[in-house]
């Protein structure tokens, strides 16, 4: 017998001692149901931006989102992920009431942003949204010049007496969006002729032109391409040190590349919210690991 | 074709995925079996003064090389189209490192048979074979089970052969004692001694390589990292 016959024959030898059945498959996706209302690894936050208990929502007599409680600390960057239709797009916008104008939609349980009810009967929603602005997954410029579409919110709150401030407030938005040096020579073009990517810094500088605490994103990159995608994300980043971001996303790479914490969503409940290590190596769940995994989706 | 059924790494949405990571796992048994084979017959051709038989596990050494290099590129190649998350991704992150402990393991059988063939040249009566033949059992079964763990992600499997490390270094510590009375009752004897202690400690890192081996099973099933703990804490790992 050669050497490479010995070998491949003790090979053999040991994949046919070797059973094909697992036996560490200790929790299988049909053990672990979803309890509602009970969320596996750390929804809480000391001192958080958004306190968050007990969120229902319904469309009609849908109930989307199911007894969903957790916190969103400031300053943090925290993301929603979930198979379509898991109500995170839905959770995420009653965080500024865009649910609002849906007319059957109905949102019940407690909202604190700073302690103070979002969902208040004499809450200034125009108000709310200054402080928590939202970028959209499509870009959504005004038809209107870059300037303007920036100069947009600080004029309608009020935030500049003069052409000097306003012109400030246009200039630093641009700049902390990344967009200042592409722009800064054509600021009265108009702003449907700049390419996805710098459409999207755009409404980003927009939602913090009016100096927001907090930005809202949902599916932020999903209609740019991977180099627009990445300064998105670098945006991301920087823009963390001075603002709590809550980002819906489908691109689960890039939840684990910007997020702190990621929150796993399905159908309609809160299953996992874990720091992203933790999430994307070893998550609790078997739901979320299954999801994560490309299992189902 | 593996096999994907009932597989914990078989039930993606992409086939194509199911196949890359069954794949993998079945080249990395296929490659500990030859690793085994190359410990058991290195051990094999010492203590039979097999010349021959030695040079053929230096010779097999090679093929044990080029399959380290091929699981490498494949685990990249996952890594690179599929970015693995979880345990996807802990069975590709612990493959690419046990490759190398097999591999390791390889050159140790490379090492003994060398030691085989000087042996048998110097054609003296044959003094510690009794240890090695002891400690090599001991570290082809840590072997052994440390595949059949993988293979089965068995983590209280691959806990026992954490522990099972401990006696073969104590095992290794009174062959060594043995031989270093041979040693001081015969000054002749010495250089024989010395390549049989050789032969020894090679054996001896077969069963450390068992034991990383272990390890990461327990991190491929629990996603903890029990490298350079204390095996209590491992125990806690794997009760979880």
């Amino acid at each position: 017998m050669s050497v490479n016959e010995t070998i491949s024959s003790a090979a053999e030898q040991r994949e046919a001692s070797v059973p094909v059945q697992d036996v560490a498959v200790e929790k299988k996706r049909e053990d672990m149901p979803v309890q509602e209302g009970k969320t596996v690894g750390l929804p809480y936050a000391d001192d958080p931006k958004f306190k968050l208990r007990n969120v229902e929502v319904f469309y009609g007599d849908d109930r989307a989102i199911k007894d969903i409680s957790l916190d969103i600390a400031r300053n943090e960057v925290i993301s929603f992920i979930g198979p379509s239709g898991c109500g995170k797009s839905t959770f995420l916008r009653c965080l500024n009431r865009m649910n609002d104008s849906i007319d059957i939609c109905r949102v019940k349980g407690q909202l604190m942003l700073d302690d103070e009810d979002i969902y208040h009967s004499k809450r200034d929603v125009v108000e709310l949204r200054a402080r928590v602005g939202m970028v959209f997954q499509k870009p959504n410029p005004f038809p209107k010049s870059i300037y303007d579409n920036v100069a947009y919110g600080p004029r309608i709150h009020g935030l500049a007496n003069r052409k000097s401030d306003l012109d400030e407030i246009v200039e630093n938005s641009l700049r902390k969006a990344g967009l200042w040096d592409e722009v800064k020579d054509r600021l009265d073009a108009t702003a449907t002729g700049m390419s996805g990517g710098q459409q999207q810094r755009l409404c980003i500088a927009r939602a913090i032109a009016v100096s927001p605490e907090v930005i809202l994103m949902d599916e932020p990159c999903s209609a740019l391409d991977p180099i627009a995608t990445a300064k998105v994300e670098e945006l991301i980043s920087e823009m963390s040190e001075s603002y709590t971001i809550v980002i819906v996303t489908h691109s689960m790479q890039q939840a684990a590349r910007v997020s702190h914490r990621t929150a796993y969503f399905h159908l309609g409940h809160l299953v996992e919210v874990n720091e992203t290590s933790k999430v994307f190596t070893s998550p609790e769940h078997e739901l979320t690991e299954s999801y994560i995994t490309g299992r189902f989706g | 074709m593996p096999n994907t059924k009932d597989d914990v790494y078989g039930d993606h949405i992409s086939h194509k995925f199911n196949d890359e990571l069954m794949e993998l796992k079945t080249e990395f048994l296929t490659m500990g079996g030859m690793v085994e084979a190359q410990v058991e017959r290195a051990i094999q051709a010492l203590v039979d003064n097999d010349g021959s038989l030695a040079d053929e596990v230096r010779a097999g050494d090679k093929k044990v090389d080029q399959m380290e290099m091929d699981i490498d590129e494949e685990a990249t190649l996952i890594i690179a189209r599929r970015q693995p998350t979880a345990r996807d991704l802990r069975l590709v992150i612990s493959v690419i490192k046990m490759v190398a402990d097999l591999e390791r393991v390889g050159d140790e059988a490379k090492k003994i048979a060398k030691f085989a063939i000087k042996l048998n040249e110097e054609g003296q009566a044959p003094r510690g074979y009794v240890e090695v033949r002891h400690i090599g059992n001991h570290v082809l079964a840590m072997l052994h089970d440390a595949l059949d763990a993988f293979a089965r992600l068995d983590s209280e499997q691959a806990l026992r052969i954490m522990k099972e490390d401990k006696r073969v270094d104590e095992e290794y510590q009174a062959a060594a004692r043995t031989l270093l009375t041979f040693m001081m009752e015969d000054t002749r004897n010495i250089s024989r001694c010395m390549s049989v202690m050789w032969v020894l400690r090679a054996l001896e890192r077969v069963g450390d390589h068992a034991c990383n081996i272990a390890e990461n099973v327990i991190f491929m099933v629990k996603g903890e990292d029990v490298r350079h703990t204390p095996v209590e804490e491992a125990e806690k790992v794997v009760g979880r």
